[in-house]
């Protein structure tokens, strides 16, 4: 079936996974539905210890069973230990075919390919994947579906029961033996946990695994002990260093540096930068450089933001620093800077579930007037991938993409036109992400496109001086310098799905198929 | 012309691709490592073949790891590898391809 962004949907998956096509942005706005909740098994004694020596001990005793489904969540991202190390017990005490449903993956759970190869993890939810997790993926390996979902999209899935987790692991920078759980105060800080709030309200397990236990109460929680089973104390649960692996530090890149310039010319010459506007960025060199410009004509005329949201980065928080924005909302942080300004008292910390979830009464994304984000790919009908690679192997994250560009009233996208040989603007993305319909303007170095469905926007931009294009022209004008590319070449079977922030089906993810030549 | 010994041109920097060839043993002999072959492949062997006709090369070993480079950069990786193998340097190619 084909759904509303042009994807063809076959009817085998729709039947194997009972979901429908995606219909558009506000196809489920105003549906009812009754929550799921957890098994919960209660402590009355004053007695028991929750703590427990070790991830093996922990793992017997939440009953740990072949065909499970076991929650993580990302916040040390390219550091992160826990995964890994409550996958290898999994693995040694002989258990198969379970799901991984976690806020999301990357290359540091590479050793996880193992465990997809022999059979002990058949099904891998998650944000994105990178790496050989991605490139296993794309060759057929996982037994099961793979599926991406945004981070909103997670909170969806749990809340409704759709995903039902098992057992949930938190790696937690401090917790008490009690299980109050803080992302800061250890000797590895990663600011927040906002992503695993949801396994921990929804899981029937909640296991905290730290290294850094403190006494009783850690407060202030930000997950509470009402909600966790067991505490284990490791060496060591995750790298802080490495949160920033792969998001973007300053850059000095002229090209990235323009398209800031021109994404901040933008921005103040829209309707909405006026004293209280809202604002989120990525962490692309480019989304990053555009709130260093933005802060800078802030201070000139006088405009102060109500609140940032993030995903935040030190650019961010120096607004907070200087008393250019009132609150900071976040879910996550980039680097150790935001890691640090967690303690502030206008720092606040918002659950994956308010930041971005689409089936609660109203999230922070809502909110928002502006959010600048990157893409992979953009099509000429404002479609963007950030998932599949341009060679048709999974190697990025939804994150909170789909989620915010929904949201907020004027969604830009920034990407340089061409990246080696690949054009970033194309007739037809790999894979469908983030809809069109929630895309308002595109910023490469060769030009800025509007989308149409905006005339207001349009009209507005009428006198300001950027190079203004329609997507068609910049598409034109990268293929004029690569070259048109030809489609990928998949296989018929159907690896993957990229989830709609509602749950419906966006888009599929193929077999990838060795390159053969044509016949010349 | 003839190819007499091995020659190479180009790096591996993004962007750009690295030529080799070698005599070859009656045919041209076309070997491909890209980033973009999935997309790219099918142009980066038609301008490859273009350039060794026009060179009137026909027996040769050619091997192409590429980074993404574009058609001109491809061209002239292969114009200078070629050049590099048969000690040919007058009258040709970066004014123009070899007529």
């Amino acid at each position: 079936m084909i759904n509303a962004v042009g994807r063809d949907i076959p009817d085998e998956i729709l039947k194997q996974t009972g979901k429908q096509p995606f219909m558009g942005n506000h196809h489920f706005d105003g549906y009812e539905y009754k929550k799921d909740g957890p098994v919960t098994k209660c402590v009355i004694n004053n007695t028991d210890s929750k703590m427990v020596d070790n991830i093996r001990e922990v793992l017997v005793k939440c009953g740990i069973k072949d065909g499970m489904t076991l929650g993580f969540h990302h916040h040390f991202r390219e550091g992160d230990y826990i995964v890994n190390m409550v996958m290898e017990q999994v693995h040694n005490l002989g258990i198969k075919d379970i799901t991984i449903c976690a806020s999301s993956l990357g290359k540091a759970h590479d050793p996880l390919l193992e465990y997809i190869e022999d059979g002990t993890i058949v099904g891998i939810q998650s944000s994105g994947v990178r790496g050989k997790i991605g490139q296993a993926i794309s060759d057929g390996k996982l037994k099961g579906l793979a599926i991406m979902r945004s981070h909103g999209g997670r909170v969806r899935a749990i809340e409704s029961g759709e995903v039902r987790i098992d057992i949930a692991f938190i790696g937690a920078p401090t917790s008490d033996d009690y299980g109050n759980l803080r992302g800061i105060g250890g000797k590895s800080n990663c600011g927040v946990l906002s992503y695993s709030m949801v396994d921990a309200d929804y899981a029937d397990k909640v296991v905290a695994i730290t290294d850094c236990l403190v006494s009783f109460p850690n407060f202030p929680a930000h997950i509470s002990m009402t909600k966790v089973d067991y505490v284990v104390v490791v060496d060591e649960i995750g790298n802080p260093d490495k949160i920033a692996t792969g998001a973007a530090k300053p850059t000095s890149d002229m090209r990235k540096l323009m398209m800031a310039d021109y994404c901040t010319e933008f921005v103040v010459n829209a309707p909405y930068f006026k004293d209280g506007f809202s604002y989120q960025t990525g962490v692309g060199g480019a989304s990053i450089a555009s709130t260093v410009s933005l802060a800078k004509v802030m201070k000139e005329r006088n405009v102060r933001m109500r609140f940032g949201v993030g995903g935040l980065t030190k650019p961010m928080c120096d607004l907070l620093e200087n008393g250019q924005v009132d609150a900071l909302l976040d879910t996550q942080d980039f680097d150790l800077s935001a890691v640090e300004s967690v303690i502030k008292t206008k720092h606040f910390r918002i659950s994956a579930g308010e930041y971005a979830d689409p089936f609660n009464k109203g999230a922070v994304v809502n909110k928002l007037d502006y959010v600048i984000l990157a893409a992979l790919e953009v099509d000429v009908n404002f479609n963007c991938n950030v998932v599949v690679g341009s060679d048709g192997v999974v190697t990025g994250a939804q994150g909170g993409h789909p989620d915010t560009a929904a949201g907020a009233k004027c969604t830009i996208v920034i990407s340089p036109l061409i990246q080696g040989r690949i054009p970033a603007i194309c007739t037809n993305v790999t894979t469908v992400t983030t809809p069109g319909e929630s895309i308002d303007v595109v910023i490469t170095d060769y030009g800025i496109a509007i989308n149409p469905k905006r005339q207001d926007l349009i009209e507005c931009m009428k006198e300001v001086d950027l190079p203004f294009k329609t997507i068609e022209e910049l598409r034109d004008i990268a293929y004029s310098i690569v070259g048109e590319p030809e489609r990928v070449q998949f296989d018929d079977k159907v690896v993957g799905i990229i989830e709609g922030r509602d749950g419906t089906i966006m888009d599929v993810v193929r077999k990838i198929k060795k390159f053969e030549f044509s016949e010349a | 012309m003839e190819i007499t010994k091995p020659a190479l041109a180009g790096t591996l920097e993004s962007s750009d691709c690295q030529v080799t060839v070698e005599p070859g043993d009656g045919k041209i002999d076309f070997a491909l490592e890209s980033a973009v072959i999935n997309q790219y492949g099918n142009q980066i062997r038609k301008v490859v073949m273009e350039t060794l006709n026009n060179l009137g090369i026909n027996n040769v070993k050619i091997a192409i790891v590429d980074k993404g480079a574009l058609d001109c950069t491809i061209k002239a990786r292969v114009e200078g590898a070629v050049s590099r193998a048969t000690d040919h340097f007058e009258n040709n190619l970066w004014g123009g391809t070899g007529k």
